[in-house]
């Protein structure tokens, strides 16, 4: 195969990439604070999707433009979530909280199917088909505006974080929980906010998401487990590194889909898992913890 | 009396901080070892070593005639040394019997005989009536003594205590120093311990160690270890002696 | 031995016990052919959340691939079957111990390299799920279009191959079920079930107390695969086909972990007390659906979901702890 065929996927592949990184974003920065392990990640993802697929076939509008309401109705959606379920399992075994999530997200993927059945729905956008040329590349238009979104977005999260004073009393709540008590933080609101904000970015990862592929209700599980893999390859806790874990991940699954089966390229994203796990477990740029 | 326990210029650094300095003593077979000294010298660490919960960068270990330094937790406790942990870690599900049940199966196949031993021990560590309680409900106290019960079910030849006194009411604690000089006694139980309460160091010790900064300043008899002047000075003020 | 097993178990408990295994060996007589396909669903969510109890009620490691073992075994017995003519019973021979290597390698992986709790529930996850994807490509299998066995027909028994009608499936369930439950007591009460449980308490301390860790937790995960393949085995000649998308989906491996959870992990009679409450309130639920005409696919899901969360979130040690303290049994091993 020709030199700019590899080319052209590897592009496809890091930008949706960036969008699988922003979902993992999200995964993130919910472990990093809260440290809750949100197994109903892809769910809500798929939620989101599948009010963006709504809001288009009823009224025609475009999935980038519905990105801030969405994400808004999620980040309401995460809050709510945390403050009246989540909240009281901080202190119950993991695998308690782990089983919560499952639970939520059962329940998620089962409405969503009772709603909307199985069948796949998409987006079909006006710029659907068109591409850019620049040299040799060509990149898909859906996939450049998607990149493009979601490294604004991601932009947008890390200038929260580093730059205002409520970023940095969250990053205060995960750096040490007690001493944050004990200056005064409203804790359980701040984590509602995390939740939250982790929940708007799925959210927006899912528009943006709905650009490139179909929605059914089973993609959520898929999305979850891909959201694990990017978050624990690139390191637990690290938002760069979810962006990066994304971008890998993107880039093999495009690479193995143009090398081998397209259908096995999921599992070579649990292959990077495993190995991950066995051999360096706090991922690429994560703090190794005691 | 030979040397149960050998440390042999033993160090440990953690990036740059010398935990432990080239330290080197020998533990009496039958003896009452005290490991003491201000917060931060190293004790913890030694002991840890000598545990098999890391090992260490320098030195060597022998326990009874063969080189232990580096092996894991549960191959040290199968040659025969027993630990307590400063902070105690009951089973707290399970019950006060089944504990010392988990100790007594290390060296029995058979749970009936686990459990017969068990009995024994707890009985001794005056907690026999109170075996069907679970770990979990039990006060400060029982739990320490639960700990040494577990640990002395396995049948050790030296037993290591962190700290045991930690936390403890004076009748308590006598109660505690008082089983142990027991066992010491009768069994010939080896005992190595961390302590910062000197009164119980003072009951029960034949040996002591001062550490200082990782490093041994002194060691020797109880009465000259509490006259010296760098221990003094380092550790115990002068009001000690007093 | 008999005499330890029941040791502290109160006379009313076993009467109880007795009471309703005569109710179950005599149901099939009575129930119709419908109830008699809940029951068998039942045992076997029954016996596969005792076998799945044994990892993480008894040794503490969350399993959520366990359908891996169910599909190993499934279609190793199966095409075992199909390419070879070779009989269930025989192709156990073979299925168990490939299940229970497939556990091993997964213990290994896990234990030697420290990847403990929600990491390595996640990991059973990615392997099962490897597994599935891979087996959609491995056509020795049929892959994704499927395995078939030679169609059973209902008029007469053959145990050896395991062709016939579903009562015959009924008791070997029930033979299976009672196996594990007696299996597990007997776990509980030897050494390797003091082992697990400290190992489930607190790993540090385990150690410390001279268990060898590692060596216990792979006795776990291999005796728990071992079992659960078996289940694989009769799911195979019961549902005479398979395919890699529902067999290895992590639906299944969801199913299987509920009934134990609901019913209380770490406890005899949970898995079974959550099998039968959750399988029989899901079919009735089912039924209800279609009796009223509505045809809601995920209904039974979402149902499970709200089961597992209120669980969870009311009586997290599971329904079985909380009847015993009703009805005043409080026993040792529970």
């Amino acid at each position: 195969m020709p030199a700019d065929v590899y080319l052209n996927v590897a592009v496809g592949g890091v930008l949706t990439g960036l969008v699988y990184g922003l979902m993992a974003l999200g995964l993130s920065v919910i472990f990093g604070v809260v440290r809750v392990v949100n197994f109903a990640h892809g769910e809500m993802m798929t939620i989101a999707m599948y009010i963006a697929v709504t809001l288009f076939t009823a009224f025609h509008l475009d999935p980038l433009v519905m990105l801030v309401p969405i994400a808004a109705v999620m980040f309401a959606f995460g809050y709510v979530l945390q403050t009246r379920l989540i909240n009281p399992f901080i202190t119950r075994p993991e695998y308690s909280q782990f089983l919560l999530l499952v639970a939520v997200a059962i329940i998620i993927v089962n409405l969503l199917l009772i709603a909307f059945g199985p069948d796949a729905q998409n987006v079909q956008t006006s710029y659907a088909y068109d591409s850019f040329q620049i040299g040799p590349l060509i990149v898909d238009a859906t996939k450049a505006y998607a990149g493009l979104a979601a490294i604004v977005v991601a932009a947008a999260l890390f200038g929260f974080f580093q730059y205002t004073r409520l970023g940095t009393a969250i990053r205060a709540c995960a750096d040490n929980y007690t001493g944050a008590l004990v200056v005064g933080l409203d804790v359980k609101h701040l984590y509602a906010l995390t939740f939250g904000l982790g929940a708007a970015c799925v959210g927006a990862a899912g528009c943006m998401l709905l650009l490139i592929f179909d929605v059914t209700p089973a993609v959520g599980p898929a999305y979850t487990l891909l959201a694990f893999v990017i978050v624990i390859t690139g390191g637990l806790g690290s938002m760069p590194g979810a962006l990066l874990g994304g971008v890998l991940i993107g880039l093999t699954e495009a690479m193995a889909g143009l090398l081998f089966t397209p259908s096995a390229k999921s599992m070579f994203a649990f292959g990077i898992l495993v190995l991950v796990l066995l051999f360096r477990p706090q991922g690429i740029m994560g703090k190794r913890t005691a | 009396m030979s040397a149960l326990l050998s440390i042999n210029g033993v160090s440990k650094r953690f990036r740059g901080l010398v935990a432990v300095d080239r330290v080197s003593f020998e533990v009496p077979e039958g003896g009452v070892f005290a490991v003491i000294g201000p917060n931060g010298a190293g004790k913890t660490t030694l002991f840890n070593m000598i545990a098999g919960v890391f090992p260490p960068d320098g030195g060597s270990i022998i326990f009874a005639g063969e080189r232990i330094d580096g092996l894991p937790p549960d191959r040290i406790c199968r040659r025969g040394i027993g630990r307590t942990f400063q902070i105690v870690r009951p089973f707290p599900a399970l019950s006060v019997e089944d504990n010392v049940i988990v100790g007594a199966l290390l060296h029995r196949k058979r749970v009936g005989a686990a459990r017969a031993h068990a009995h024994d021990v707890l009985r001794r560590l005056d907690l026999y009536d109170k075996r069907a309680q679970r770990a979990s409900a039990l006060t400060l106290p029982d739990r320490k003594r639960l700990e040494v019960a577990r640990a002395l079910a396995s049948d050790p030849k030296l037993l290591l205590l962190d700290e045991v006194m930690a936390g403890l009411r004076p009748t308590e604690m006598d109660r505690i120093v008082a089983i142990l000089r027991e066992l010491n006694r009768e069994t010939g139980l080896t005992i190595l311990l961390i302590e910062h309460v000197m009164r119980a160091v003072m009951a029960l010790a034949s040996r002591i160690l001062v550490l200082h900064h990782g490093a041994a300043i002194a060691e020797g008899l109880p009465e000259q270890v509490m006259r010296d002047r760098a221990v003094i000075d380092s550790y115990l003020g002068v009001e000690a002696i007093a | 031995m008999i005499a330890s097993l029941i040791e502290g178990v109160p006379h009313r408990a076993l009467a109880l016990l007795g009471a309703l295994l005569v109710a179950l060996v005599a149901a099939p007589l009575v129930a119709g052919d419908y109830l008699l396909t809940v029951l068998i669903l039942i045992l076997y969510f029954a016996y596969i959340g005792q076998a799945w109890n044994i990892m993480m009620g008894f040794a503490g490691q969350l399993s959520l691939g366990h359908a891996l073992y169910v599909g190993l075994g499934a279609y190793t017995a199966a095409s075992l079957y199909v390419h070879f003519g070779i009989g269930p019973w025989l192709g156990l021979l073979v299925a168990v111990p490939v299940a229970a290597l497939a556990g091993a390698f997964i213990g290994f992986l896990a234990f030697r390299f420290r990847v403990a709790g929600v990491y390595f529930a996640i990991l059973t996850i990615a392997v099962a799920e490897f597994a599935r994807v891979g087996f959609d490509h491995l056509s020795w299998t049929s892959g994704s279009s499927g395995l078939f066995l030679p169609v059973a027909q209902f008029t007469h028994n053959d145990l050896w191959q395991l062709r016939g009608h579903p009562v015959m499936f009924y008791y070997i369930l029930l033979a299976a079920t009672v196996f594990a439950f007696i299996f597990c007591r007997a776990l509980l009460q030897s050494r390797v079930g003091y082992f697990w449980r400290a190992i489930r308490e607190d790993e540090e301390a385990a150690r410390s107390a001279g268990i060898d860790v590692f060596h216990y937790k792979m006795i776990a995960v291999v005796i728990s695969a071992a079992m659960t393949s078996f289940a694989g085995v009769i799911y195979a000649f019961y549902y005479n086909n398979l395919f890699p998308e529902q067999v290895f989906h992590i639906s299944r491996s969801i199913e299987i972990i509920l009934g134990p959870i609901v019913g209380g992990i770490g406890t005899l009679f949970g898995p079974i007390l959550g099998a039968v409450v959750l399988t029989g309130l899901a079919e009735t639920l089912t039924a209800a659906l279609a009796a009223a005409g509505i045809d809601l696919p995920g209904a039974k899901q979402v149902f499970y979901g709200v089961c597992l969360l209120l669980v969870i979130t009311t009586l997290p040690d599971g329904v079985w702890p909380w009847v015993c303290k009703r009805i005043g049994l409080a026993e040792r091993n529970k």
